[in-house]
This record gives C-alpha cells, sequence and structure tokens, in this order.
C-alpha cells in the first residue's frame, strides 16, 4: 500500500472521467508522483507537441508518502510539457490539497484535451465529474476557493485552482492550491487554462494506509525527532522560513542583484528573515505573523505575512489587509535584490497578488528585472511601458507590473511572455538570466560554482530544486565543499539530482534533506509500501528519472547545446565579495557531468547506460 | 490524578498530525475525516485552533441521550460512546453546545473524543506542544507562568 492504486482519467474533449488502475509495473520502477507521471507523459505524449495544444497532457501526480503521517507528507506535483521551456515540466506544491487527493482514493489525475468551453473538476471520495465554470472564469484563486466552497456549502473542499494569469496563459502561470501553494514553475497553470479547466476541488473521506503500519508508525517516529533535533529543520525554516537564507547568500556575494549584474545587493538586510520578524516603524508591527505548516510537516517553514494597511500598495484595498502567504526566500529574492527594490510591504503585495492570480514570482521578477535593465539603456521606453518608469529600486514599479501581468494588460502581456522572448523581442537576448527559458533563482553561481552546472544540466530548466548544491557548497549539509571551486561538482551535482528525483517521488518535501539523508527517507518508503525499497534501487531509480527525463528533452528538440548559462555568468566577473573576480567556469564541470552520467560529449545517453536503467 | 487535553492555538502550525492519529487511533486509517479533533484556520487572521471535546462536567450530550449510550469513564472523566448502545437518534449533537460530537452515517452511530482510554493520541503526535495532556485542575499553569514572568518588571525607587 501507500498507493490507492488508482488514477483518475479525465478526458476534457468529451467531458468524461474515467478511473483506472495505477500501473504496477511501472510504480515498481519509478514509485510515484514525479517519476511515475513523468513515466506516463513520456508514454502518452508526442514530445515535440506544442504545449498549449490539446495534444498536451496535464498530470496532477501524488506519492506513496502523500498524505501519511511521515513529516511533510503534503507534496503533489504537476507533470506536464512546459510551455515557458518546450520541455518536460514537474511542479512541485505542499499546502493540503494532495493529501485530500490520496483521501479521497485516487494517486494521480490525467487530464486530456480540451474543454470546449470552461470547466471545474468536483470529486468526492469515488465521484469525479466536471462542471460548468463559466461563472468561475476571470477569478482569482482566492475567489475561486471561496465561490466553490460556497456553492458545494462545504468549506472543508481542498482546491488547486489557476487565476487570470493561468487563463491568460501568462508562459510562467502556476496552479495554486490551499490559497498560498503553488505548483509553481514552468508555466503549468498555463496548460490548465489551456485546456479551459479553473480548478480542481477534493473531499477525500476513505484515507490512506501502509504495507507495514507498526513498523511505518516507529521508523515516523524516529526520524520526526531528527527534524526536530536539526539546527536548520529544527529552528531556522520555522523561525525565518526559507529566508534564512537572505543574508547568508548576501554576505557570500552569491545574490543577483539588478538582474545579476551585481551580486551583493546593499537592502539585503531591509528584506531577510529577520527584518519579516521586526516591527514596522509605521504601525508597531511586524511583517510576518506566525508560520504554517503544509499537511504532515513537523518543519512549518511556510510564511504568514501581513501587509501595513496604510502601505501604498494597499490603501483602499481592504481585500489585502488580511494575513496570506508570505514572502519566501526566492520570492524575497527575485521582487526585491533582482530588482533593487528593498520595501518588504511592496515585495508582500506583490507576493499576495502572484498567489492571487496564479503568477510565477521568480520568473515574473527575473523577467522585469531583465525590463528594467532594457529600460536603463533605452531599449525599452516609457512608451513601451504605459508611461511607468522601470526604474530599478522601484517599488512603485514593482507594484504596477504585477498588476499588468495578473491583469494580462498594457506592457503586463510582454512580461508575461517570460525573460528569454521579452529580450528577445527588445534586441537583447544576452540580458536574459535563464536555462532552455526560465529564469535562474537566487543563487549567482559566479559565488556558488556547482548552482552554474545545476541550472545548467536542469530538465526543467534554470531551477534549484533540481539538484540543490547551496546545502553542501554553502550549508555543508551533507559535508561542506568550496563553492569557489568546481572539482568534485560534477559528481556532487549528479548525486543531488538523483537521490531529489528519489524524494520528488516519494510525496515527500525536499526541505526534509537539510536533515535527512535518503538514508532516512528510504526506511518510510519501505515501510509504506509493498515491495522492497532498498537505498540502491531508490538511487538507482532518481537516476532512471533523470535520463527518462532527458530522453524526452532531446525528443522534443532540446539538446546539450541548450545545457549553457546566460553569457553574464561565464564573462562578467563578480564584482564584489568573497568571489569578487570569478565567473562560473561550467566548461570544467560539464565534460565530467557527462562522462559520470554515461552520455555522450554531446550530452546524449549512451545506449549501454539506457539498458543500465531499463530505458 | 485526572488529566485534561490542554489547547494551545498560539503554537498550532496547521499540519494535521492529530487529526491522522486520532483517526487511525479508532480505524486503522489516516483519515482526517475521521477525526474527532479537527484543527481549524483563520486564515486572514493568520490562526490555527485545534478543537475537540473538553468533556465538560455537565455533560449535556449524556444527559440528552434517551439510550445511556453516553457514558463516563471513571478513570479519565471523559464521556464515552457506547457504540452498541447507540441508536444514532442525534440528539446529542443538537444537545452539545459545542459541536463535538458528530454523526458517522457510514455506522449510523455518533462519535465524539474519549481521550483514547487516558492517552491522548493527539497530543503524542503534535510536533508543536499545541496540544499537551495536563493536570485536569492546572490548565492555566503555564499560561499564568508566562505571564507571571512578565509581572512586576518595572524599576522602583527603592
Amino acid at each position: 500500500m501507500g498507493w490507492q492504486k488508482k488514477i483518475l482519467r479525465v478526458n476534457l474533449t468529451e467531458g468524461t472521467c474515467t478511473a483506472e488502475p495505477l500501473n504496477m509495473a511501472w510504480a515498481d520502477q519509478y514509485l510515484g508522483q514525479r517519476g511515475l507521471a513523468t513515466k506516463y507523459l513520456v508514454e502518452e505524449v508526442d514530445p515535440k507537441v506544442d504545449p498549449l495544444s490539446p495534444e498536451n497532457k496535464l498530470i496532477f501526480a501524488t506519492g506513496p508518502l502523500t498524505g501519511t503521517p511521515a513529516s511533510t507528507s503534503a507534496r503533489y506535483s504537476v507533470i506536464t510539457k512546459g510551455p515557458l521551456t518546450g520541455a518536460v515540466a514537474c511542479s512541485n506544491s505542499g499546502g493540503y490539497f494532495g493529501a485530500e487527493l490520496k483521501f479521497a482514493g485516487w494517486d494521480m489525475i490525467i487530464f486530456e484535451g480540451r474543454s470546449p468551453s470552461p470547466v471545474y473538476l468536483l470529486i468526492q471520495d469515488d465521484d469525479a465529474k466536471l462542471l460548468p465554470a463559466d461563472e468561475l472564469w476571470g477569478k482569482s484563486t482566492w475567489e475561486t476557493e471561496k465561490a466553490l466552497h460556497r456553492i458545494h456549502q462545504d468549506p472543508q473542499l481542498r482546491i488547486s485552482s489557476i487565476g487570470r494569469a493561468g487563463e491568460n496563459q501568462v508562459l510562467y502561470a502556476c496552479v495554486v492550491n490551499d490559497l498560498h501553494r503553488a505548483a509553481g514553475r514552468s508555466g503549468v497553470g498555463a496548460v490548465m487554462g489551456s485546456k479551459n479547466l479553473k480548478a480542481v476541488a477534493v473531499r477525500g473521506t476513505r484515507g490512506t494506509q501502509v504495507a507495514d503500519p507498526q513498523r511505518f508508525l516507529q521508523v515516523v517516529a524516529e526520524k520526526k525527532q531528527i527534524l526536530a533535533e536539526n539546527a536548520v529543520t529544527g529552528q531556522g525554516l520555522p523561525t525565518y522560513g526559507t529566508q534564512v537564507l537572505m543574508n547568508v547568500i548576501n554576505e557570500l556575494g552569491a545574490l543577483p542583484t539588478r538582474n545579476a549584474r551585481e551580486v551583493q545587493f546593499e537592502g539585503a538586510e531591509k528584506v531577510s528573515g529577520e527584518a519579516m520578524h521586526e516591527p514596522r516603524g509605521s504601525e508597531g508591527k511586524p511583517n510576518l505573523v506566525r508560520n504554517q505548516a503544509c499537511f504532515g510537516c513537523t518543519i512549518a517553514c511556510g510564511r504568514i505575512a501581513r501587509i501595513d494597511k496604510e502601505h501604498f500598495t494597499v490603501v483602499n484595498k481592504p481585500e489585502y489587509w488580511g494575513a496570506s502567504g508570505g514572502l519566501e526566500y526566492e520570492n524575497a529574492w527575485s521582487m526585491g535584490p533582482d530588482l533593487g527594490v528593498d520595501d518588504l510591504d511592496a515585495m508582500t503585495y506583490a507576493n499576495f497578488v502572484c498567489n492571487e492570480h496564479g503568477i510565477d514570482p521568480i520568473s515574473f521578477g527575473s523577467t522585469l528585472a531583465a525590463a528594467m535593465e532594457l529600460y536603463e539603456i533605452g531599449a525599452i521606453t516609457d512608451e513601451d511601458t504605459g508611461g511607468v518608469p522601470l526604474k530599478f529600486g522601484s517599488a512603485e514599479a514593482l507594484a504596477k507590473m504585477v498588476e499588468a501581468v495578473a491583469n494580462g494588460e498594457g506592457f503586463g502581456k510582454d512580461l508575461g511572455m517570460g525573460s528569454k522572448r521579452l529580450c528577445e523581442k527588445y534586441g537583447h537576448p544576452d540580458l536574459s538570466m535563464t536555462v532552455k527559458g526560465q529564469e535562474f533563482p537566487a543563487y549567482d553561481p559566479r559565488g556558488i560554482q556547482g548552482m552554474g552546472l545545476t541550472y545548467a544540466t536542469s530538465n526543467r530548466g534554470a531551477c534549484h530544486l533540481r539538484s540543490y548544491t547551496v546545502s553542501s557548497e554553502v550549508l555543508g549539509i551533507p559535508e561542506k565543499t568550496d563553492p569557489h571551486v568546481t572539482e568534485g561538482k560534477p559528481a556532487l551535482v549528479k548525486a543531488f539530482q538523483d537521490v531529489t528525483a528519489a524524494v520528488d517521488s516519494s510525496g515527500l518535501c525536499l526541505f526534509s534533506t537539510f536533515a535527512w539523508s535518503l538514508e532516512d527517507i528510504q526506511p518510510q518508503i519501505d515501510a509504506a509500501c509493498e515491495g522492497d525499497w532498498s537505498l540502491e534501487k531508490l538511487m538507482e531509480m532518481g537516476e532512471r528519472i533523470w535520463n527518462l527525463e532527458r530522453q524526452f528533452n532531446l525528443a522534443a528538440g532540446i539538446d546539450g547545446s541548450e545545457d549553457r548559462l546566460p553569457k553574464r555568468l561565464v564573462s562578467e566577473p563578480a564584482s564584489s565579495g568573497p568571489a569578487k573576480g570569478m565567473v562560473n567556469r561550467l566548461d570544467e564541470m560539464l565534460p565530467e557531468y557527462y562522462q559520470l552520467r554515461g552520455w555522450t560529449p554531446d550530452g546524449v545517453p549512451t545506449p549501454e547506460t539506457l539498458q543500465r536503467l531499463g530505458l | 490524578m485526572q488529566r485534561s487535553l490542554n489547547i494551545d492555538p498560539d503554537k498550532c502550525t496547521s499540519c494535521l498530525q492529530c487529526e491522522m492519529a486520532c483517526a487511525y487511533e479508532y480505524e486503522g486509517v489516516f483519515n482526517p475525516a475521521h477525526s474527532r479533533i479537527k484543527v481549524f484556520a483563520f486564515h486572514d487572521e493568520g490562526r490555527f485552533v485545534p478543537y475537540t471535546c473538553t468533556q465538560c462536567a455537565e455533560a449535556w450530550c449524556k444527559n440528552a441521550c434517551p439510550v445511556e449510550a453516553i457514558q463516563v469513564d471513571s478513570a479519565t472523566g471523559a464521556k464515552i460512546v457506547v457504540e452498541n448502545l447507540c441508536v444514532g437518534c442525534k440528539v446529542c449533537t443538537i444537545a452539545c453546545p459545542f459541536g463535538t460530537v458528530n454523526y458517522d452515517h457510514t455506522r449510523g452511530k455518533v462519535f465524539k473524543c474519549d481521550l483514547c482510554g487516558g492517552d491522548p493520541a493527539c497530543a503524542r503526535a503534535c510536533p508543536t506542544g499545541a496540544i499537551t495532556w495536563v493536570e485536569a485542575d492546572w490548565t492555566g499553569y503555564d499560561k499564568m507562568r508566562s505571564w507571571a514572568a512578565r509581572t512586576d518588571n518595572a524599576p522602583r525607587a527603592c
């Protein structure tokens, strides 16, 4: 057990919902969530398909540990071919929705085709049906959740939906659940919008079971203790959230600032996790209200924040006066240092709007940063921006532009294409801080060399969550490596990529790995699932998943020539801090990485490698 | 010494481990839908509040029951539903001022917190100390102590 062994296939073109058994032979090879849903995607979708066409599919997938008492068991992923990158997209979210889907008796939902008009999917245990969503179309994720609770007179429905960004097919639109948790990256929300699917509402009363409950509960309790006693998961994350990193990364000279022109931000302290605790001068209350856990999580890193009612962004807008999902590190970076903005409440407002309308704050902030640089050099003018001066440091520009993207109006349409397409349109492709079309997040690879290889080789475009070598290079987890050297990084990146693929397929949260190694996670999987889930099997599975994703991308036309970093990171040295004078030395790492992977010098898995992994 | 569940909403992160533990205790399934304790989110205020039966001495549920299916566990003071006596009339769910007795349509019986016979699973499962199992006569002890610590700290002339 662990799995519910049942998936829901929803044909949006025909309007049908069909239950089918989970392919357990595949589950034995790919476990669940990221790995298993990617297997379904690869088997069912032509990699060359237009991501926003009815031929693409959209999969919501849980893992076998989702909705169990294992700590951090909230996770589900949205898997599809991403419109921002054209690559495989797999975006992971927490909150309560994933567990609820499991409780209703389903491991996975596969959406096919395109509905002729807006619909939402209602799941009440075994009963699944599509209902008209004409009246929800145009509404925010917040309004949609409220409306569905009201329509069905059920406040316990868990909702996953798109906002206006997904409807308008903003290329980095998210799927948002539980008001402020998001399957955030690569534009999975745009695919949902292209299918005329507004929301999925779930209520589950069947619950979950595991194969060996006694062993499971015992090991789960032991492992929770490790999280509680660890400095990062027991103190740092609950107190400061991921924002614990803002000052650390700034001091390291690895905080991309003003579209990564610089690597340290003079205002970092003002937008840090510590600053979120400081009472505001204006009203004496801090930005942070409290922390919140996702389902089952004993870390509870989530930020619940509130904006000062008098702040210019929310004056006369009472809908933003309440507490909601606050700034995590990546969002604080993309809408703070990367724009040169140091106004915590303005950034929180932009974060609220991103949650409300389903916008990926990393891609949005980085795209706006590129626009600000284009504006500074005169490639974008007031005429293009509708008279809004896009100056670095302008909190007003941030607030206006996030609204413009949400509403799909004016320059917001250009910003909604993402940084790559924006910079191409305005004639300066090198100013786009992207890999494979996706904006990189809050770690500058000039000061953390392994993150350069991480971004360059990530199967979903630039991303920190595919191999978070920051753990080793900065925090010393599991062991400290020098962030300035390239030696040993190819092996480090490969190991992180494979372990992460396994964790992402389990239903657990990657953040648990600040304290847990795969050795801690393996016995939890083994006790929950039928079959023998050894460490070796999980490691090999992680590698298999990585290669499967790579194969999809290669077939989609994305080859080794796109394992590249923005020119700035490999040619413009860091201007200050401990990494001053350094660029990222990707060329020193990439050939060895390919070799370790068992790939050709062009980055193609060799037949031997594929055979070894059963691909 | 009798003990009582003590709830401190300030410490609750809404992880729902208590709901899973509760349902598992009774049914062997991890299923918040069948939990006797529920965590309520007051989202706009950023507050999460676990709520369950406080085992009131008045026992409106017990008094309302026409078939004496609600009895007092003399060891714990818990008001417990004797399932084979319960006729599913739901009068207790009306009588309870707090809503903590509810009906399970699959079994045709009501269900409520029975303090797990004196070792509540929710308190064991809570990772933050938001739900604790404390001396019944001193549920306010920790709160008193924290306020006591803040009292009389002003500097004095003599």
